[in-house]
């Protein structure tokens, strides 16, 4: 019982905080896909957005990462490098052990909202000081991404 | 001059009939009162319920704005080159502005005009008119662009355009200087204007996805035609012209051409001139005028130049066109939603005549003419009348409707808006405007359905309003609230250039459809690069191609060398992101141009040649992030004949070797 009075606290203080934004929710035009708007927090490694349970393959789907690749070299590339090095944003480096698949299908779609209230992004964010732009990817881009990650991690 | 004076008499007694004070504005302290302030007031972070499409007048532009705030939100370049966005600068939207006369960067824009569907405001496209070299511009209300300009020939001053059907099957437009026609020989004496000069109103189909041709044009005795409406519902199928100067005088027009008592209304069957047209009674007829599209897959303009067109002889054509007899010089010509009455307005007159259509259709048909014109059949003017509105005010110009019976009419001379019964024809209330008004503007308001919320007037002189900025002060719009019985101020802002006729759409119906930003991978301009990988540097002869891509907070190339003296740079700058309301500038020192503004998504080309030999920063103009001001890079130009080889890196840092380098000399 107290457990969830505490959650419903920080449900409370989240509310709060996004008091001021309040008016530009209301604005937003009702034609944004359902699946964005019912974004809602799930557990702080999932991060917040649509993606719950992600399936991962024990072994690398090699089409999937060929075509998450492309997709780098077009929307990823010019700010992430696939060492440990940080250029505009993190290097992708170990980014599939460090994060759970949830959290990056979240991030990498659901930009904005995960910036603004996700404790880990938002620690990025101190670092690299340049949020992560939008880059208006569909689901398939971010699972192919993902994949291409995994590769990228060294999973065969 | 017997009747210049008799005029003049006439004025000055129709003055002095009215209580003169009751429409003379109030000091500005006084002219707003009670809850004036929250029907205008928008907070922040709410939007506004109508989109407002405001022509620029002479800075050739169209404006948008909010309604009932009055707050600007964007100034579409049209006509003129706009060093903002580059239009007209960048290589891709340079051949927007191509004419027959070639480049022409600036023009005179009159009349917005939404497209329409059924006779309502359909959200898709906003037409506007050059009145200057005669052009008609189409407007893409998803991405607030122009898409297309078509160039009219036979036509000198395009001011009676563009106006729509009620399906926007036609787009007209008449031609205010009437001249000789482009395929007669045009070294005439301007003194035989009555032999050789003529008029045209030309009517420009638009297609389903809106791509306009110039179906036929009519040809007109030389007068001066000065604006338009189409007839709707009973009436569709006609369309009406307010005509001047059918004096047909070719030097000092204010006193020349107000001689006759009144001019005219033409009315034309454009159904019938359809009939015609399909029926090979139009003659092709060699001309020149241009034709140019943008492309928002390629981002690219296409410039071509046409060399015909059909033209009906009107006179000859016998019952295509009918002349209204109109007092005093008309000037707007609008027709009420229910598409039966046609409200003249003119200029020097103290009445309003308000035509019908269905007593026009009886006079043709019964014959009850008073003569021709210049061949043309002039109707009797008490055959076509529904009646006048008795003191109005004085100077009417424009007419509005909120599909309640009611009409909204403006007085230049006497500067107010006056509302008034369309059946009755009596005056229900008069409103002050700060000062001389010319158009007005309820949204919908020349459709079959108005949504009558508002009246907004187009204001010439804005004294006293707002803090003064040398001899020249901004113009002004002001709203008044129409929802009650009588007419409320509410609101008033300044507009960009003169602002002549005005649109207004509800929000709703235009906001859904906003673009935000172009696929990446839906790009075919020739220069994309599609992700850094593609960036590179290309010589082809003296030509330097830079396949350059941006996206926060940097470009890719940012350090380029081998470029020489004599050489032609391209930048093809292709932005990355894919983040609506993320757009990223481009701009190079010494650049004779301007700067491109690049939306996510799409590439613009900048082309530059540079003078001298040095090193050139190249940075981005748009604030895009905290590392904006980091997002800049260089160019190297040495001596022609130097043999320094192009290369170009991005990464590779001269004070650390070491540090990630780019594939840089390799293309």
């Amino acid at each position: 019982m107290k457990k969830l009075l505490f959650i419903a606290g920080m449900l409370g203080l989240i509310y709060a905080c996004g008091g001021a934004d309040t008016a530009k929710e209301e604005n937003k035009d009702a034609t944004q896909p359902a699946a964005e708007q019912a974004a809602t927090p799930s557990s702080p490694e999932k991060g917040i957005g649509k993606f719950s349970a992600i399936e991962l393959g024990d072994k690398l789907d090699a089409a999937m990462a060929t075509k998450g690749e492309q997709v780098y070299d077009v929307k990823c590339a010019a700010c992430h490098k696939l060492t440990d090095e940080k250029l505009v944003g993190p290097g992708w480096k170990g980014v599939t052990q460090r994060n759970k698949p949830e959290w990056i299908m979240n991030f990498v779609t659901n930009v904005d909202e995960m910036l603004d209230k996700d404790p880990k992004a938002q620690a990025q964010l101190e670092i690299c000081m340049v949020r992560m732009p939008n880059q208006s990817l569909s689901d398939d881009d971010a699972r192919h991404i993902l994949e291409f990650m995994r590769k990228n991690d060294g999973v065969k | 001059m017997k009747n210049i004076q008799q005029t003049c008499m006439a004025l000055l007694a129709a003055a002095s009939l009215f209580s003169f004070n009751a429409c003379k504005p109030k000091s500005a302290g006084s002219a707003v009162s009670g809850d004036a302030a929250i029907k205008a007031y928008v907070p922040p972070g709410k939007y506004d319920e109508f989109y407002n499409f405001v022509s620029g007048g002479f800075s050739g532009q169209m404006s948008v704005y909010g309604l009932p705030s009055g707050r600007l939100f964007r100034v579409i370049p049209v006509f003129s080159v706009d060093p903002e966005k580059g239009y007209g600068y960048s290589e891709e939207t340079k051949p927007m502005l191509m004419t027959s006369h070639g480049f022409v960067p600036w023009d005179d824009l009159h009349h917005p005009e939404l497209s329409q569907t059924n006779g309502e405001i359909d959200g898709r496209w906003v037409f506007g008119n050059a009145n200057n070299t005669p052009r008609v511009a189409r407007i893409d209300l998803t991405t607030f662009r122009t898409a297309e300009i078509i160039e009219l020939p036979n036509s000198a001053g395009n001011h009676s355009s563009p106006f729509i059907t009620e399906n926007t099957e036609y787009v007209v437009a008449g031609t205010r200087f009437s001249v000789p026609p482009d395929y007669t020989n045009g070294d005439v004496p301007i003194s035989t204007y009555k032999e050789n000069f003529r008029g045209t109103i030309s009517f420009i189909s638009v297609a389903k996805d809106g791509k306009m041709d110039i179906a036929f044009q009519l040809l007109l005795p030389g007068v001066n035609f000065d604006l338009s409406h189409a007839g709707k519902g009973p009436s569709h199928g006609w369309f009406f012209f307010s005509c001047y100067n059918s004096e047909q005088a070719n030097t000092l027009l204010e006193v020349n051409a107000s001689q006759r008592d009144k001019d005219f209304i033409l009315a034309v069957n454009w159904k019938k001139a359809e009939e015609y047209l399909k029926a090979g009674k139009g003659v092709k007829q060699k001309v020149k005028y241009a034709r140019n599209r943008y492309d928002e897959n390629a981002h690219t303009a296409t410039h071509e130049i046409l060399d015909e067109v059909t033209v009906l002889d009107a006179v000859a054509l016998k019952d295509i066109c009918y002349m209204i007899p109109c007092p005093k010089s008309p000037h707007g010509c609008d027709v009420d939603p229910t598409g039966e009455y046609i409200v003249g307005s003119g200029k020097l007159a103290a009445l309003i005549p308000v035509f019908s259509f269905q007593k026009l259709q009886k006079a043709i048909a019964d014959k009850t003419f008073e003569g021709e014109y210049e061949g043309i059949p002039v109707v009797k003017y008490e055959a076509a009348l529904h009646g006048e509105v008795q003191k109005p005010g004085l100077g009417p110009l424009h007419t509005e409707f909120d599909g309640k019976g009611n009409a909204y009419t403006s007085f230049f001379v006497s500067s107010e808006i006056v509302k008034w019964n369309i059946k009755d024809l009596k005056v229900l209330d008069r409103a002050p405007t700060y000062y001389s008004i010319g158009h007005l503007c309820v949204p919908g308001g020349d459709s079959k359905k108005p949504s009558p919320k508002y009246v907004i007037g187009y204001n010439k002189i804005t004294k006293d309003r707002y803090l003064p900025t040398g001899p020249e002060l901004a113009q002004s719009a002001q709203i008044y609230d129409i929802s009650g019985d009588k007419m409320q101020l509410i609101n008033d802002f300044p507009t960009i250039g003169e602002p002549h006729y005005a649109q207004a759409a509800p929000a709703e119906l235009i906001s859904k459809n906003s673009r935000k930003i172009y696929k990446i991978e839906e790009n075919k301009n020739p220069y994309v690069a599609k992700g850094e990988k593609e960036s590179k540097v290309v010589r082809e002869g003296n030509k330097v191609h830079v396949y350059m891509t941006s996206i926060r907070s940097h470009f890719s190339p940012d350090n380029i060398e081998g470029v020489k003296l004599g050489d032609e740079v391209y930048f093809h700058v292709t932005n990355l992101e894919q983040d609506w309301d993320v757009p990223h500038g481009f701009a190079v020192k010494g650049a004779a141009n301007a700067e491109l503004l690049i939306m996510p998504g799409e590439t613009q080309t900048l082309k530059w040649v540079p003078d001298r030999v040095g090193i050139f920063p190249i940075y981005c103009t748009d604030f895009c992030s905290a590392l904006h001001q980091e997002m800049q890079g260089y160019v190297r130009v040495s001596p022609k004949g130097s043999n320094v080889p192009i290369t170009f890196s991005l990464g590779k840092n001269s004070s650390d070797p070491k540090a990630p380098v780019k594939d840089s000399t390799k293309q």
